[in-house]
């Protein structure tokens, strides 16, 4: 019963920060709208008995939200919320299509024949899904390791001020490299 | 508690995630809204694992999958938002539309 409570707490807060991130013109406060909503999502997660997952959303979120609010105040011009404004378009469209789709999801959700239960949680929950990520699933893992190493190097390419095709040409043939500043000993 | 309950918990994210994806038009608040909207399928997953198939341990396999798949969103949304701001002093999405089909 307490776990109900706490479920209706949590869901409440989750789609209402949700919704207000949103609504409020400061950036800051948006960027921890956001964080108070994924950390009900990780709550929810807790409640359905996936402690281990539950707290690694926790951390991951709130690192992630910590560098979000500095980008937000990095290239938002209205940072602190001083003035209202508001940077939609076509919110009518979208409402229009967001409504639909709710309406479906949840036709879904009270038609659909759900299966019944199957098994039973084993013991251990973080172990088996440990076990499961070192064997059945040894693909998705690799497939994940593979998707975040990617993700390093093109982040870094993208950020690179001046790369090498910069400097040398798009065929890296130039005699020299153009840079700003002329390099070496004595300049 | 029921698995009806925690979907319509999970729909509710989604649209309100979806609902931003769409309407913002900073490209730093476009990604906030996905990532609510990968917020509503962390929780569908963490619903479908406990009502459905507790047994296995698939249902956490796509928790982390979704875990993950925000992490890289995030990075390569930030990576992308500075190589465009660094160009052409862009954050909005309406000035980035050359890529427009």
């Amino acid at each position: 019963m307490l776990s109900d409570g706490a479920f209706y707490v949590l869901s409440v807060l989750a789609v209402a920060s949700g919704g207000l991130v949103f609504v409020f013109d400061s950036m800051a406060r948006a960027t921890f709208s956001l964080l108070t909503s994924l950390l009900c999502v990780a709550g929810v997660v807790i409640l359905l008995g996936l402690d281990y997952l539950g707290i690694v959303i926790v951390l991951m979120m709130t690192i992630e939200m910590a560098i979000m609010a500095v980008f937000m105040i990095m290239y938002m011009m209205n940072p602190a919320g001083l003035m209202p404004m508001t940077m939609v378009h076509n919110a009518k469209g979208a409402g229009l299509i967001c409504g639909v789709l709710f309406a479906l999801l949840v036709a879904g959700i009270f038609l659909a024949p759900w299966p019944a239960i199957k098994g039973r949680p084993p013991e251990d929950v973080t172990m088996d899904l440990g076990l499961s990520l070192m064997g059945p699933q040894m693909l998705t893992m690799m497939t994940l390791g593979m998707a975040l190493f990617a993700t390093i190097v093109s982040s870094v390419v993208l950020a690179t001020r001046r790369g090498r095709y910069d400097r040398l040409g798009d065929d890296l043939d130039a005699e020299a490299a153009d840079d700003p500043v002329r390099g070496g000993v004595g300049r | 508690m029921s698995l009806e309950v925690v979907m319509l918990l999970a729909a509710a994210l989604l649209c309100a995630g979806l609902f931003g994806a769409l309407t913002q038009q900073s490209i730093v608040m476009l990604m906030m809204g996905l990532e609510l909207m990968l917020g509503g399928v962390i929780v569908a997953a963490a619903g479908a694992w406990h009502y459905i198939a507790p047994g296995s341990a698939d249902g956490q396999v796509i928790v982390i999958v979704a875990v993950t798949a925000m992490a890289l969103e995030m990075a390569m949304g930030f990576a992308i938002v500075t190589a465009l701001f660094r160009k052409r002093e862009i954050d909005m999405t309406d000035m980035a539309a050359e890529l427009k089909g």
